[in-house]
């Protein structure tokens, strides 16, 4: 190794004097810092960090000093690079966080815009709250029973101890066909006719439907309105259980203060007979009795006329009218409003009652 | 049942103090729903005095004559001296007392009486008719009290006229004839207050005589089992009625005739007793009690001529029926007010059953029809003609008759056996046997004892108490219905909802959940509606059930199809302003059977036998349920977002789809196919079918028929029968890759003719197991396609389930499946 063979130019290793490195930092941060995008950021990064960068060239010139010197030179090109570049990703980091809020600025909706673009049904609340009853006597193991709407005289009148020419038939109101033995239901209580025919005890079912009375349409009458109707025989039973059971209820669809009473009252289906009233807390004419349907022991007759042997089997029967509940329920004031199918009584309630 | 307060008191000794709160608890606890309790006292306010007219000077000049009159009020009006009033009415004189509402007084109504200037005059009060106090609907002149009247002028006027009284308005139920009357329900109440009783009905009154009061024969004991009549003779044919008996038929809503009738009306109210009065010189021979022949005609008392059918007893004499027994007199032998001197009384027991039948054929629900379908004690008779004739010879004059008549074949109510347990089992109450011993015996019942074992014998006015149950029912009550526990029976192991009853839960949510509103219209429709809907003549809907009575002679028939109402509705929708319409309906329709006859007679002994109750549900309609939606204007309307979209016959086949697909049927058994049906548009019509199967039918309905129901243009509609739908399959959970998927979009060209669901189809078939899926998502037609042809462009999804498809593999399997296109079609792919 000779002198003249020595690289090593003090003009040329000038860049690794740390004052230059240190204006290169500077030159760079300055640089960074007057980008105003992420464009003209990445445009100037060549410039401090690139292979003309000042911070490169000096490392290329570390191999000109002395092999003692290249140490400390190399850890000082590295610090400064380092600066640059973080320098560089910090101002990046920042450019980026501006544009993502300006894009989330610059995309800003009026939220309270109306999208009734598909317009919303509704369920019928008459439909809703048979549902509803339905489901409560379901969750008690009852079943749910249907008959048919032209019913025969016999299940509709005869069956539930209504002869012929018992007073109670004039009271019905009943539409007749003019096939003889037939007519529109007056009331669901046929099907607990059906039911003891066709089922041996235990029985606990639930029937809600549709009832006909030739009541012309006013505020509190239609010839046309529903009843839901409960039915149960098995051995035992007893009337303390029909007010357990109407209680029950009371309480699950007007609220845990509702309660029933009973007036004494007759029906030829049930003996002893009741009509009862629920303690209605939450009336919007405030807390008070109101009339909510009938109730009874189902007759022995009736037991035997299904075929029933009312010497083993005893029951009980209750019925309340669905327009009458939901009117109580609801605040509903206008029978019409129920059952004339404008589309704004529904729209009321929407699919859950 | 109308009743004052006052004349229950004469026979049960209330508690003096009983406040409208006790006796409406007392009333509602026994069962006699009060559907009103007024306290008349109430009714009017303020200074209201019993008037002496001193002075009586005639108004001239105005349209009606008037008058200015001067009475003493005592010193009611403060000075004593005479009060000046005018009035209107002329049927009273100086000297008569009337009843005068001085200035502060409000009357019935909330007429506030003050002094003012009528006709010229100071007027100071008003004279009242019995309409202005409420009384009656008496308002032909003042109420003129009568002369013997122990008032004095000043005093309080209310107790003169009754009005210091209270009424009730009692809902008697029809099993309980006996509460028909002040008899009834004395007795009901001393059993609620726990007080004394004293029985009209149980007043001594003399037997048969040897010679009857008129001679009469009775032909059918079964119809009437009693007949028991007395005579009056010569009585003042002009006597008045007296006041108090007045009042309290006009309470009751009965309007006063003659005194003897009114005397008839006035026992039937209190002892529950319905009885006749004849006018004696009018009965030509003796009286028979028969059926009457059919065709046999008798004009009643209110006038109208009745032809008489076999099951309808009547009373004759030589002339023939003179009087529609139990139910309504005639008028030939009625009493003649002004005119009757002789009076004969019938009081008698008819079968309940033949009077409920000849009140309801000749449609006659007169109050003594009431009464006796209901049940009367047959032991009253006696009682009440000795009543009848007391008070007609005080009132009237007279001289009564001696001789008494009574036809008895009055047979006693039949024992009830029971043990004394029952009650508690039935009730779930430990009533001891001595106290259903007790409570039994206070209703008025015979009770044998032997142990618990109970023989008891009703009393002769409660025919109702014919089984155990009904004591039963007696014991509970008069126990008091509140002692009853509350005891919730344990839950049953019950299956929840059958298969068609959460089909139809579902079908509605569905369609709710899909802009769908429901609504329930009611199912009588008009006789002509299959023109109307433009049905064939063998179209099955045709056969539609008919009432006998409906509602309105326009509607007499049960729909068919849900169509009909449900259009209906729409168009009251529509006439109320709205415009964009979606409604849907759930319920039966109503399918005749011809063929079938009545049902057969079954009775209720013992339970028809199986065959029996089999041929009687085959009269019945067919009655399956339906679901039918109707649409009209924008189903999504215009809005910031652009224009709106009108409802078309494609969204009525969606709502088949919708809710085909709620009721469990999945899609792939579902076909859609054009159909012509009516009512819809031959040319946009679809068949729903399912398994091969009409279910049900949708698209728009046809012009004619929008026309004819007055819908607007282009309402379409939709009706699937629900009962004809088959069992939801039980779905096979598909496998899910997670390789990628390759999608491949293919345009055919094919006639216009082929359906869109058949290419579809073939594309399905042709393509193999890798299609995922495939959905039209284009049709395109244009002369450069050639005439009567169409671009169909679907997007076709290929996946395989182990591996990524690679792109030969997908395009093998399009072309698959285009072949099966252009061989079954003629199908050219688009651009190839």
């Amino acid at each position: 190794m000779t002198y003249r063979n020595d690289p090593y130019d003090p003009k040329q290793v000038a860049l690794l004097d740390q004052a230059a490195l240190d204006e290169a930092v500077a030159a760079a941060k300055e640089a960074f810092a007057n980008a105003a995008d992420l464009d003209a950021l990445l445009s100037v990064r060549h410039l401090h960090l690139g292979d003309r960068a000042p911070v490169s060239r000096a490392r290329r010139e570390i191999g000109a000093l002395p092999p003692a010197a290249r140490a400390d030179a190399g850890r000082r090109v590295n610090e400064a690079r380092r600066a640059i570049e973080e320098a560089f990703s910090q101002r990046r980091a920042q450019l980026e966080k501006e544009q993502a809020e300006r894009v989330l600025a610059e995309e800003r909706v009026d939220v309270t815009l109306p999208w009734d673009r598909r317009p919303r049904g509704a369920r019928h609340p008459l439909s809703l709250l048979m549902e509803r009853i339905t489901d409560f006597f379901v969750a008690m193991g009852y079943e749910v029973a249907e008959g048919p709407e032209v019913e025969l005289e016999w299940a509709n009148f005869d069956a539930l101890n209504i002869a012929p020419d018992h007073p109670a038939r004039g009271l019905m109101d009943t539409f007749y066909l003019d096939k003889p033995g037939l007519v529109l239901r007056t009331h669901t209580s046929p099907v607990q006719a059906r039911v003891m025919m066709t089922r041996k005890p235990p029985i606990y079912v639930i029937c809600p439907g549709r009832v006909f009375r030739t009541d012309e349409l006013d505020a509190t009458h239609s010839p046309v309105f529903h009843q839901v109707e409960g039915l149960v025989v098995d051995k035992g039973i007893t009337m303390a259980h029909l007010r357990g059971t109407l209680d029950h209820f009371a309480r699950a669809m007007f609220g845990p203060e509702a309660k029933t009473r009973w007036r004494p009252h007759y029906f030829p289906f049930t003996e002893p007979s009741a009509e009862f009233d629920v303690w209605f807390p939450a009336h919007r004419d405030g807390p008070r009795w109101v009339e909510w349907g009938g109730c009874g022991m189902v007759n022995p007759r009736v037991l035997r006329a299904c075929g029933v042997d009312p010497d083993v089997y005893t029951g009980f029967a209750f019925g309340m009218g669905i327009e009458r509940t939901l009117m109580v329920r609801h605040g509903v004031s206008d029978m019409r409003d129920m059952v004339e199918g404008d589309v704004r009584f529904p729209q009321a309630f929407g699919v859950e009652l | 049942m109308r009743v004052p307060l006052s004349w229950l008191r004469e026979y049960v000794d209330l508690p003096a103090d009983l406040s409208l709160d006790q006796l409406e608890s007392a009333l509602v606890h026994l069962g006699l729903s009060p559907e009103a309790i007024e306290d008349l006292s109430a009714s009017v306010t303020g200074p209201l005095v019993v008037g002496e007219v001193r002075d009586i000077e005639e108004l001239t000049g105005f349209k009606k004559p008037i008058r200015f009159c001067r009475v003493d009020v005592g010193q009611a009006n403060g000075t004593g001296e005479l009060q000046e009033i005018i009035c209107g009415a002329t049927n009273f004189g100086v000297g008569d007392k009337v009843v005068v509402v001085l200035p502060g007084g409000v009357l019935p109504g909330g007429f506030a009486i003050s002094a003012r200037k009528v006709y010229g005059r100071m007027s100071h009060g008003m004279i009242c008719s019995e309409r202005e106090l409420g009384l009656s609907d008496e308002h032909g002149g003042i109420l003129v009290l009568p002369p013997d009247v122990a008032a004095k002028p000043g005093d309080d006027a209310r107790p003169v006229i009754g009005l210091n009284d209270v009424v009730l308005t009692l809902d008697i139920t029809p099993d309980r004839g006996y509460l028909m009357s002040v008899r009834g329900i004395a007795r009901e109440l001393a059993l609620a207050f726990g007080v004394p009783f004293r029985d009209p009905g149980a007043a001594p009154a003399p037997g048969a005589t040897p010679t009857p009061a008129y001679p009469v024969e009775v032909r059918d004991p079964v119809g009437c089992d009693r007949f028991a009549a007395r005579v009056v003779r010569g009585i003042d044919p002009a006597a008045p009625t007296p006041s108090w008996m007045v009042r309290r038929l006009a309470i009751a809503g009965i309007r006063s005739i003659s005194l003897a009738v009114d005397i008839t009306n006035y026992l039937m109210l209190e002892l529950g007793q319905p009885m006749h009065a004849f006018d004696l010189n009018r009965l030509r021979g003796p009286l028979v009690v028969r059926r009457a022949t059919p065709g046999e005609k008798l004009t009643t008392l209110d006038g109208v001529t009745r032809e008489l059918d076999a099951e309808d007893m009547v009373i004759c004499d030589d002339t023939g029926p003179i009087s529609l027994a139990a139910v309504m007199g005639g008028e030939t032998s009625e009493v003649i007010p002004g005119v009757t001197t002789d009076v004969l009384f019938e009081a008698a027991h008819w079968d309940p059953v033949m009077v409920s039948r000849t009140a309801r054929r000749h449609r006659l629900f007169s109050e003594a029809a009431k009464r006796w379908e209901r049940g009367v004690d047959p032991q009253l008779p006696l009682v009440a003609l000795e009543r009848a004739v007391a008070l007609l010879t005080e009132y009237g004059g007279g001289k009564a008759g001696s001789e008494i008549l009574d036809i008895n074949h009055v047979r006693p109510l039949a024992a009830v056996q029971f043990d004394a347990t029952v009650p508690a089992q039935r009730i779930g109450v430990p009533y001891s046997p001595d106290r259903v011993v007790d409570l039994i015996e206070r209703i008025g019942c015979t009770v044998v004892r032997e142990g618990d074992r109970l023989t008891v014998t009703p009393p002769s006015w409660r025919p109702d108490l014919t089984d155990p149950a009904d004591f039963v029912e007696e014991v509970a009550r008069l126990d008091g219905y509140d002692r009853v526990p509350s005891i919730l029976p344990p839950a049953v192991p019950g299956r929840g909802l059958t298969e068609a009853q959460r089909r139809r839960r579902s079908v509605a949510r569905a369609l709710a959940e899909n802009g769908f509103v429901e609504v329930l219209s009611y199912p009588f429709v008009s006789a002509d509606f299959a023109e109307q809907l433009g049905l064939p003549a063998d179209d099955p809907r045709r056969a539609a059930v008919r009432l006998a009575n409906p509602l309105s002679d326009a509607e007499p028939l049960l729909r068919t199809t849900l169509l009909p109402p449900l259009l209906a509705t729409l168009r009251r929708n529509i006439g109320r302003g709205q415009r964009d319409l979606a409604i849907y309906e759930v319920g039966l329709v109503f399918l005749a059977r011809p063929e079938a006859g009545p049902p057969p007679a079954m009775g209720v002994a013992d339970r028809p036998s199986d065959e029996e109750f089999a041929a009687a549900n085959a009269s019945l309609p067919h009655q399956p349920w339906h679901v039918a939606a109707a649409l009209a204007g924008e189903v999504e309307p215009r809005g910031w977002w652009g224009p709106g979209r009108a409802a078309s016959w494609a969204d009525a086949i969606e709502a088949a789809r919708i809710a085909l697909d709620a009721a469990g049927i999945r899609g792939d058994r579902v076909t859609v196919r054009a159909a012509e049906q009516a009512p819809w548009h031959p040319g946009r019509c679809a068949a729903i079918v399912v398994d091969g199967r009409v279910v049900g039918h949708a698209g728009e309905l046809h012009p004619a028929v929008i026309t004819a129901l007055e819908l607007p243009r282009r309402t379409c509609a939709m009706e699937i029968n629900l009962d004809a739908l088959p069992p939801a399959s039980l779905t096979s959970a598909p496998r899910i890759s997670t390789f990628p998927p390759a999608l491949i979009d293919v345009a055919l060209v094919v006639d216009e003719s082929v359906p869109a669901a058949d290419v579809q189809r073939a594309l399905v078939e042709g393509a193999g197991e890798l299609l995922e899926s495939i959905r039209l998502f284009d049709v395109y037609v244009s002369d450069q396609l050639g005439k009567g042809r169409k671009s169909l462009a679907f997007k076709l999804t290929f996946r395989a389930s182990d591996r990524t498809l690679t792109v030969e593999e997908a395009v093998a399997a399009r072309d698959a499946a285009v072949a099966v296109a252009a061989q079954r079609f003629g199908a050219v792919l688009r651009g190839a």
